[in-house]
């Protein structure tokens, strides 16, 4: 006898905040068919092992760690009884929206979804993808594996450590050694600025008096079963290393903090647009991919410095799932406009989430998210409808690690019918 | 009379305070977007405190660590001496949030508290 498979209104692939609030609001908003596929043996995703302060204080007013922020939420999927699967790691999803997944009880199974909400996260650059020179010896991290040994298995990956990236990770983790007995000799940074919150330099380096040497990277690593030390050199404004710089620095452990890529692969599969800059899918304003009945939220959206925005772009898209369902079911599908209207991000502005709105289906009140790509200071974003300047905000300083974030008005949209473009760039 | 330049870490916004001294105190802060900016300079010129949080052992539970944090700030120079007494203490499964993990921690009137729940391994009988 043939198995029919499991279907549902909503799957969810990634049970981490993103996934955790596009559950809630999807069943707020009235769909009862929610099923939430996570690969870890606990709901909260990186939330887990982030175990410091700094979350919650625009969503619960107040600040939290990492599992607390986490546990607000899976309380809610608890007393809403959304349903679940843990230790489940998805294999396949398809233009079908068949979702492939296994795990140690069912096996390998299939489920069909009416929509899908991809909400997998980011992972961390590694070693490979930096062409770091030398032998590949033991106590080498990214800083996150490193954040995973300490936190969550109570684990210490080394004693002297050298710290690659000043994204925000990698300010914490230099914070959580030293707090732990390690020595942390130095961070280094190839980028004139800091990639992480300027709060993390105090708080994490400032305060242990770690030295962040800014235009700095690593060309060279030595030891061969074990790293023994690295060679800094500072680099020119090409980054190209400076001859004559380097300084050996003797360490038992190096940990990588260079860069998040959202986890695309399973959109990829799918035929999902993804956009280059971000690495992420394609979006319109109801954070629905080129795949209609489709959507995105989180860092595999785009790599977020918040974890509120993540709750609040999460929301949006677990509102607009469950919309679609309601769509679906009345037969009548808001039909995708043709030609919606396409944002462009230019001078200084990297990209924007979302690419395209359709001002017939936008809320009421649209957030468009972006990021820099250098710092800024006393400048303005500049905000055009297709030539007509509409919006003028003065911004004491921009930075690369910290997203932006405009909000456009259904109304205005509404008045500019034949509108073909919203340009957004950063203007002295 | 002394100036100051500090980034506030009272939230993620980091904002640049300029504040003003006389006879130790702080008499001006200008740069801050909130009232907690003014509060944290304040503080940090004359008496700078931290949330500290880390993790500690766990026995019998599901994990072999849980996450705990200070319930309100310490003294910034108590950091050391606090995790010194975290050192080597283990908690018993289960563990709530917010449970107290160690109480008037090196001193300060202030708890450290967990910031996860831990489930117990061990099976329990209930007689009868």
């Amino acid at each position: 006898m043939e198995e029919t498979m499991d279907s549902y209104d909503i799957v969810i692939i990634g049970g981490g905040p993103a996934g955790l609030a596009a559950a809630v609001s999807a069943k707020e908003k009235g769909c009862n068919s929610i099923m939430i596929l996570e690969r870890d043996r606990e709901l909260g995703g990186i939330l887990n092992q982030c175990i410091h302060n700094g979350f919650g204080l625009h969503t619960f007013k107040e600040e939290l760690t990492g599992p607390e922020y986490a546990a607000k939420f899976i309380n809610k999927i608890k007393e809403l009884n959304i349903e679940y699967k843990l230790n489940t790691m998805v294999i396949d999803l398809n233009k079908n929206k068949q979702i492939t997944a296994m795990n140690k009880t069912e096996g390998l199974f299939t489920l069909q979804a009416k929509t899908i909400i991809l909400a997998m996260g980011c992972r961390e650059r590694s070693r490979g993808a930096l062409n770091l020179p030398g032998y590949r010896p033991a106590g080498i991290y990214s800083a996150g594996t490193a954040q995973h040994f300490v936190n969550i298995e109570g684990l210490m990956p080394g004693k002297e450590i050298v710290i690659l990236g000043s994204g925000d990770i990698g300010l914490i983790m230099a914070r959580r050694m030293t707090l732990e007995g390690a020595v942390v000799k130095v961070v280094a940074e190839i980028m004139p600025y800091s990639g992480g919150l300027k709060r993390n330099i105090v708080q994490c380096l400032d305060d242990y008096g770690i030295p962040l040497k800014l235009s700095h990277t690593i060309i060279d690593i030595d030891g061969r079963d074990r790293i023994k030390g690295v060679t800094l050199a500072k680099v020119d404004e090409h980054l190209k290393p400076v001859p004559g710089t380097q300084e050996y620095i003797s360490c038992d452990t190096l940990l990588l903090s260079v860069g998040l890529i959202p986890e695309n692969e399973l959109s990829n599969n799918m035929g999902i647009q993804i956009e280059p800059i971000t690495s992420g899918p394609v979006v319109n304003e109801r954070l629905e991919t080129n795949l209609a009945g489709v959507f995105a939220c989180g860092n595999v959206l785009h790599v977020h410095d918040l974890v509120d925005y993540v709750s609040e772009e999460a929301s949006l898209a677990g509102r607009n799932a469950a919309k679609y369902i309601e769509e679906l079911s009345e037969m009548h599908v808001n039909k995708v406009e043709a030609n919606p209207i396409e944002l462009i991000a230019t001078s200084g502005v990297r990209y924007t989430v979302p690419k395209y709105i359709d001002p017939s289906r936008m809320d009421e009140i649209q957030t468009v998210r972006f990021r820099v790509g250098a710092v800024y200071k006393d400048c303005y974003i500049g905000v055009y409808y297709d030539d007509k300047n509409v919006m003028k905000r003065k911004r004491k300083v921009m930075a690369p690690g910290e997203m932006e974030e405009i909000k456009i008005k259904k109304q205005d949209l509404l008045n500019y019918p034949a509108l073909k473009n919203i340009t957004i760039r950063i203007e002295r | 009379m002394e100036t100051r330049d500090l980034i506030c870490i009272g939230c993620p916004l980091g904002c640049m305070l300029h504040v003003e001294i006389e006879k130790g105190e702080v008499t001006k802060t200008t740069g801050n977007t909130c009232i907690r900016g003014e509060q944290y300079a304040k503080l940090e010129v004359t008496n700078p405190t931290r949330i500290i949080t880390t993790t500690v052992l766990v026995l019998n539970g599901d994990i072999p660590v849980v996450s705990v944090k200070t319930s309100e700030d310490v003294p910034k120079d108590k950091i050391k001496e606090c995790m010194k007494a975290l050192k080597g203490i283990a908690v018993t499964a289960p563990v709530h949030i917010g449970d107290i993990i160690l109480e008037n921690i090196a001193g300060t009137n202030v708890n450290v508290i967990a910031t996860k729940a831990v489930n117990s391994t061990l099976i329990h009988c209930d007689n009868g």
